[in-house]
């Protein structure tokens, strides 16, 4: 087996990965502060890509003076588009979660279904369904690695390592507001305990309101990341798909689970379509990641950094 | 005025626990059976029956199957498409492999498969719970996706990777015109309904119930979660398996794997919650409007005259689609059934409310 071309199918999925962690990101906010199973955090990536990517577009057409400042515009666009993340995320919690507040799992969740077919259906309406391209600066261009240690060295996107770095910034900066600010603490106070958070003056509806903003802002990273990879598109939104088998792998409750699990399923899955999947058909990536956590949660029900579940009678 | 109980005295136990108790809902049961079964097929039109009816009752089937499992057992799927593929592609590959055999029997001998695939898919759920087997089951969604699509031996290596269901004949009586369709599926339908009615209410259907409710407490009264978890995905799978046949054979005709995606195991997992969770008559309320919704949506744009794109009407609809949806949810979170129960509990009491 040659070493670099391992190397260069690890990274690559590694990469991958990454963008995974981004979308599990945003589902395990959700499902810590809340309890809910966001189904729509894909659509919610959908969404956020096509805004970012239609106001660049339309943003010079409306303001001439913007027309030669890229920089400037892609700024605003992005400013713009943070905004109806949680102009959405304000949305959300009036129309859906405030009235079906005490449901059962599955009403939340069936109800994040609904959530999603209308952002997919109203995000396309307003901003269109094409294909997009989204250029935000980051550079496209593949570089070799380690070209001194293996022959012809390891290929590497460099737009997935600025994904990398997006991400770790990213995460940093969760990690740092979540310990950092009071809001911080209150959310994590949410995330332990609803009644004991509820009891000492934390008010739910506004935490509600901020996690699903932060996860709107997640998912404004993680769509500008995957857009500007491979364009904006409506097969962004099945993303929400790609992510599950990280957030079971890594707990629905872990915010490094979802970063961990989203690496080993990258990596995983990329391995087994090179290794395995030539033998067989091609094809098992969509597969793949589901067989590997379910699997992996035989031996681990509660995903590997979840919280271990207790049940009494 | 109508709805009275009055005067219908329960003498033996036979009589207080048949299904339905009250005289008025058993013949309107029966009357509604009895119009579908003679008046439906001289009255409705081709298109009433090919494009509505019959895809409407076939869901109904795949509710049921689901329900079973999610209604009543509580183990959330999300993979209920793929084992109507597997019924489906099972009853395909009996009829081209076993010659000779009556159709009926192929599918029920496709929902048996299904069963099989389904017990398999269900051991995981011995150890996992809630949404992680939700997503679990979702393995089992892509995989079987994955297997029709690319071994080709169950689609018999046709180049195009879709499948044609031979033409409908039992006992050498003709089953193509589309009234001859709606009966067998309507049998198909009532059979199946009052084999699962009557199973939810037996000694199976209250050990799946006391699982869903509490699999530990169930465990600790003597009821064994293996046995009981294992057996209501068989029986879902077999149903949905049944489902996927008639969908393949009676509906669609020809398909491929793209019939059964996860789209499919969506549109009839919305069936069930907003029918009703644990409920036989919800899953016809909840297929009834699923079905006809976006037939409904589709007309509204055209009616009033809004001048719209066909890609634009496709996006409307499916927003207003999610936005019905959190609606129903929000107005009743246990589904049409629970609406109709209330609806009738009113009109026991009425016109004195208390």
């Amino acid at each position: 087996m040659d070493l670099g071309f391992f190397l260069e199918v690890v990274f690559a999925g590694l990469l991958s990965g990454v963008l995974y962690s981004l979308v599990a990101l945003g589902f395990v906010l959700i499902f810590k502060a809340s309890g809910v199973f966001n189904f729509a955090q894909g659509a919610m990536v959908l969404l956020a890509a096509l805004a970012l990517v239609r106001l660049i577009e339309w943003l010079p057409q409306w303001l001439p003076a913007l027309a030669d400042q890229r920089v400037v515009t892609i700024a605003l666009a992005f400013i713009l588009s943070g905004g109806l993340m949680i102009g959405l995320a304000y949305a959300v919690e009036r129309a859906v979660l405030r009235p079906l507040v005490n449901q059962e799992g599955i009403i939340l969740f069936m109800a994040t279904l609904g959530v999603t077919y209308f952002i997919d259906g109203a995000g396309q309406t307003v901003f269109g369904s094409n294909i997009y391209n989204l250029d935000v600066g980051f550079p496209k261009d593949s570089l070799f690695l380690f070209e001194g240690v293996f022959e012809g060295g390891v290929l590497v996107n460099e737009i997935d390592l600025w994904a990398a770095v997006v991400a770790g910034m990213l995460v940093l900066f969760l990690a740092l507001f979540f310990q950092y600010t009071a809001t911080g603490r209150a959310l994590r106070a949410v995330a332990d305990d609803h009644q004991a958070a509820q009891s000492v003056g934390i008010p739910l509806n506004r935490i509600w309101v901020i996690v699903w903003a932060v996860s709107g802002l997640v998912a404004l990273a993680a769509g500008m990341v995957w857009g500007s990879k491979l364009g904006v598109q409506f097969s962004i939104s099945l993303l929400a798909l790609k992510a599950l088998p990280v957030l079971i792998l890594g707990g629905f409750t872990s915010v490094p689970g979802a970063i961990i699990g989203g690496l080993i399923i990258g990596a995983g899955e990329k391995m087994a379509e090179v290794y395995i999947g030539s033998h067989i058909g091609g094809g098992i990536e969509n597969w793949f990641a589901f067989m590997l956590a379910l699997v992996f949660l035989l031996f681990r029900p509660q995903g590997l950094f979840g919280e271990k579940i207790i049940e009494r009678v | 005025m109508l709805y009275r109980e009055a005067g219908q005295y329960k003498t033996d136990y036979v009589k207080d626990q048949q299904i339905f108790p009250i005289a008025q809902d058993r013949w309107s049961v029966l009357a509604i059976v009895a119009l579908a079964f003679v008046a439906v097929p001289f009255v409705a039109t081709d298109y009433l029956l090919l494009s509505i009816l019959i895809p409407f009752l076939i869901l109904s089937i795949a509710a049921i199957g689901l329900n079973i499992l999610v209604g009543y057992c509580g183990q959330v799927s999300l993979g209920s498409g793929a084992f109507m593929a597997i019924g489906a592609y099972a009853a395909y590959n009996l009829s081209i492999r076993v010659p000779g055999l009556s159709l009926p029997v192929m599918w029920v001998l496709a929902g048996f498969v299904s069963a099989a695939v389904g017990i398999l898919f269900g051991i995981p759920s011995l150890r996992i719970k809630g949404f992680y087997l939700a997503v679990a089951t979702l393995a089992a969604q892509f995989f079987v996706d994955w297997v029709f699509l690319r071994v080709k031996w169950f689609t018999n290596y046709t180049p195009s990777g879709s499948v044609n269901a031979p033409p409908i004949e039992i006992l050498g009586v003709s089953f193509q015109s589309p009234t001859m369709k709606y009966l067998l599926v309507l049998t198909f339908a009532a059979v199946i309904a009052l084999a699962a009615k009557n199973l939810t209410r037996g000694h199976v259907g209250r050990s799946w119930m006391a699982i869903r409710d509490m699999d530990i407490a169930a465990e600790i009264i003597g009821i064994r979660p293996m046995a009981a978890k294992l057996s209501a995905f068989a029986v879902s799978s077999f149903i949905l398996g049944i489902a996927g046949a008639l969908w393949g054979f009676l509906f669609l005709g020809s398909w491929e794997p793209l019939a059964f995606d996860i789209n499919r195991s969506f549109q009839i997992l919305f069936m069930i919650i907003i029918g009703g969770l644990g409920s036989i008559l919800g899953c016809f309320l909840g297929a009834a409007f699923i079905m006809i919704l976006p037939i409904f949506l589709n007309q509204v744009p055209a009616a009033i005259g809004l001048p719209l794109s066909t890609e634009m009407i496709s996006h409307v609809e499916l927003m207003v689609f999610g936005a019905l949806i959190i609606f129903f949810l929000i107005v009743e979170p246990h589904g049409l059934a629970r609406l109709w129960s209330i609806g009738k509990e009113k009109l026991r009491m009425w016109p004195f409310p208390h």
